[in-house]
């Protein structure tokens, strides 16, 4: 539940997510589930050129499954916070 | 931190000590990252700062067929890395 919560805390945060085939995802997180699945608003991929088939796309919802990283916005990690639930939730 | 925090009783038990730390993931696709550990959980879902991810390729050259290795690095502030991606997980790094 700790990732849930934290994603939840990023929603209307621009983020990054790039997917385990290499597509890389730029986009405004609209909202997050239980399984990390991903929905984005106003997406561009990051390299354009190489995947034009997904210009056209303005929103999309991404499979928790499929995702490898999502790159953070650096403002929004309050790590002391993140450090405190994760002993929280490795206790419980 | 008391004893019982400090001991390591089960698998997990290594990487809560490792929280805050500078350590070494390697996942699949023959991708590394260095970075400070702030957050995971029992899936080794995590979220790490100053990420320095390392991706490997080997390329086969046309005429000679030799293998030659590349090491393509770049740097991420902060990373939230899948956990299913993850092979192993190496606590801090001694620099």
């Amino acid at each position: 539940m700790l990732f849930y919560s934290y994603f939840k805390t990023l929603v209307g945060k621009q983020v990054t997510v790039e997917l385990k085939n290499d597509l890389a995802i730029t986009g405004t997180l609209h909202s997050v589930d239980q399984y990390l699945n991903i929905k984005l608003n106003n997406v561009h991929v990051v390299n354009e050129q190489k995947y034009p088939h997904m210009m056209s796309v303005r929103n999309c919802f991404i499979r928790g499954s499929v995702v490898r990283y999502v790159q953070l916005p650096p403002g929004s990690v309050d790590v002391e916070l993140l450090h405190d639930a994760t002993r929280r939730e490795a206790r419980g | 931190m008391t004893e019982e925090d400090a001991t390591v009783k089960e698998p997990l038990d290594l990487i809560k000590l490792s929280l805050d730390e500078r350590i070494y993931v390697k996942l699949r696709g023959d991708r590394e990252l260095r970075g400070r550990l702030h957050a995971y959980d029992q899936h080794l879902n995590m979220i790490l700062g100053e990420v320095e991810e390392t991706i490997t390729t080997i390329e086969i050259d046309d005429e000679t067929y030799e293998e030659i290795i590349k090491t393509n690095k770049r740097a991420v502030p902060f990373l939230f890395v899948r956990g299913d991606g993850v092979i192993l997980v190496s606590p801090p790094l001694r620099q």
